[in-house]
């Protein structure tokens, strides 16, 4: 077979298996919505008066709510449809500019954690004192919860005159820069002793030591840490867009769509974080496989 | 490598000639102590050995007799605690950083993400040498261990005995006078192991390196060495050091040779000697 067709993958077992978890999951969210939304839906029924509304006109209306307790997929695919594709992306209705602010923050935060996290890998990996210092309150750091320090760095950044995406971005890089470190620890670490060895054994300086043997081993711990690492960057943008007043960004649609009770909105705003998630680390995931292909290490 | 037996250029220098030439190495009651929580490890004591220019001066012995320590001190990987060791004329540390040995591992030791010619190259980038000089180097040490057609490869995609002597290739790269190899066959089937002590018996002929070589294979010591040191453990140490009284050109049917079993008897019995004094 020269090509891989539906019918035959489906053979090969990976489609049937994924296609079934996704129709399972989307009916069990039509079951949640129907049992959720009911009691509101009863309640209309007996204000309006109506009795003996039959099932079926009872389940087409939980699915149609303007203000449902969990909408339904439909609602939520076409909330993200008009919020998309009918808005210009320029509108601030426009759930691709809101996208944008979210992933612009998310990036500048991502770099600014990852380069931040190789730096302290480095200091860490080549100094003892630095290991033993440092290392305590990194992970310290990671044991506070993100939604209580959020505002705190926000507030003090802003008042010391810095607005803008970085306030937003340090959340990511909050966030982002410990699973680069821990990564980068393990991974510059793990070349063998024989490996070392022979680096001495050619008289090579620690810089060449480091650029010729410790990184290309360290990479592949890298790039599972920058997966990890641009999912947390995501949760710390959404998290920095909370406390700022709900200006833009998809946080700020979470919050505005809570203030109004817009549950559809929450939800789309929801999916597209996660899409957004799906998609960055898939970029890294593909940046990986090219890189190490070139390195010969491609599984 | 088949034009060897044709008058190589630079041929085997005479007895005479290499019994004046200053020792490659020269170690005086050489010692090295580890302290441990269990109380000092003595693990070589009183080591007393001169190897001069081309010689092929194989370390036997039992486990834990210390030979790939004394290989290492050589090498500046292990520190002396005692005595006096010069290496070069100069001390081990200069003579690393001159760059004057090239050390063979008891594993290949590439690095996977390079191909075989990356590999080879290490070093000689290491050493800042041009484009064009590594390119001429690399298709030489490939050619002497025949592996020109692989340069290109990645070393999982080699055999273990291939990316042994692309491990050779590289220590060959640097063209040093002294080739300090650990064990770098034990890990290859016997027919393999043939094949490439013929091939490095032939490299050194053919180059005149002074070659020390650990092993604990006795066929493998004989047929290779000019000198055997035979060395037995705790504290590691020098049993016997025998002079091999083979031709230096050497073939692989010698190892039937009366001449042959009588040095291979003398080393076994050493060997016997150092364990009987253990239990």
């Amino acid at each position: 077979m020269t090509r891989s067709s539906p019918l035959s993958r489906l053979a090969a077992g990976t489609t049937l298996p994924v296609v079934t978890v996704v129709l399972a999951i989307i009916a069990l969210w039509y079951v949640a919505a129907v049992a959720l939304n009911t009691p509101f839906q009863r309640d209309t029924y007996e204000r309006a008066g109506q009795t003996d509304v039959p099932m079926s006109l009872l389940i087409t209306d939980t699915l149609t709510q303007k203000r449902p307790v969990l909408p339904a997929p439909h609602q939520v695919l076409e909330e993200i449809w008009d919020t998309t594709v009918n808005k210009a992306v320029t509108s601030k209705r426009s759930l691709v500019y809101h996208a944008w602010i979210t992933l612009s923050t998310t990036l500048l935060g991502f770099v600014i954690g990852t380069s931040l996290g190789i730096l302290l890998a480095v200091g860490i990996v080549h100094s003892g004192v630095l290991d033993k210092s440092l290392m305590p309150w990194i992970i310290t750091s990671q044991t506070i919860p993100i939604l209580a320090i959020a505002p705190m760095i926000i507030v003090v950044l802003n008042s010391i005159g810095v607005t803008g995406l970085l306030p937003k971005a340090m959340i990511s890089t909050y966030l982002s820069f410990f699973p680069v470190t821990v990564g980068m620890v393990k991974g510059l670490r793990s070349p063998e002793i024989i490996h070392l060895d022979l680096m001495h054994t050619y008289s090579a300086t620690r810089l060449e030591t480091f650029f010729k043997l410790r990184l290309p081993y360290a990479l592949p711990y890298l790039f599972t840490s920058m997966k990890i690492g641009i999912a947390s960057s995501l949760v710390g943008a959404i998290i920095g867009e909370l406390p700022t007043g709900a200006v833009a960004g998809l946080g700020a649609r979470l919050l505005a769509g809570s203030y109004y009770g817009q549950t559809t909105q929450i939800w789309s705003a929801l999916l597209m974080a996660s899409l957004l998630a799906g998609v960055l680390v898939g970029v890294i995931g593909l940046i990986e496989r090219s890189v190490l292909k070139r390195m010969g290490m491609a599984s | 490598m088949q034009d060897i037996l044709h008058a190589p250029d630079t041929g085997p220098l005479s007895a005479d000639a290499r019994s004046v030439s200053r020792p490659v190495i020269d170690i005086r009651d050489l010692s090295l102590t580890f302290e441990t929580n269990d109380g000092p490890v003595h693990a070589l004591s009183n080591i007393d050995l001169t190897i001069g220019k081309g010689d092929f001066v194989s370390f036997i012995g039992p486990s834990g007799c210390g030979k790939t320590t004394l290989l290492r001190v050589i090498a500046d990987l292990e520190q002396k605690t005692g005595g006096e060791i010069t290496v070069n004329s100069t001390t081990p540390e200069n003579a690393r950083l001159d760059r004057s040995y090239g050390y063979v591992f008891q594993a290949a030791a590439l690095y996977p993400w390079r191909t075989i010619e990356k590999n080879i190259a290490l070093p000689l980038e290491i050493m800042g040498l041009s484009k064009a000089e590594q390119r001429a180097r690399i298709d030489k040490v490939l050619a002497l261990v025949e592996l020109s057609d692989f340069g290109k490869k990645f070393p999982w995609q080699l055999s273990g005995g291939m990316q042994q002597r692309a491990s050779i290739a590289r220590a060959l790269a640097v063209e040093p006078d002294l080739l300090l190899m650990d064990e770098p066959f034990g890990a290859l089937d016997e027919i393999v192991r043939d094949h490439l002590n013929d091939q490095l018996h032939q490299l050194w002929a053919k180059t005149n390196k002074t070659v020390v070589f650990v092993t604990h294979s006795i066929p493998e010591a004989v047929y290779l060495s000019t000198k055997i040191v035979v060395l037995c453990p705790r504290p590691g140490r020098i049993y016997d050091v025998i002079d091999s009284t083979l031709p230096r050109e050497r073939t692989l049917d010698m190892r039937e040779s009366e001449e042959f079993l009588k040095i291979a008897h003398r080393v076994r019995e050493g060997l016997k000697a150092g364990h009987s004094y253990e239990d």
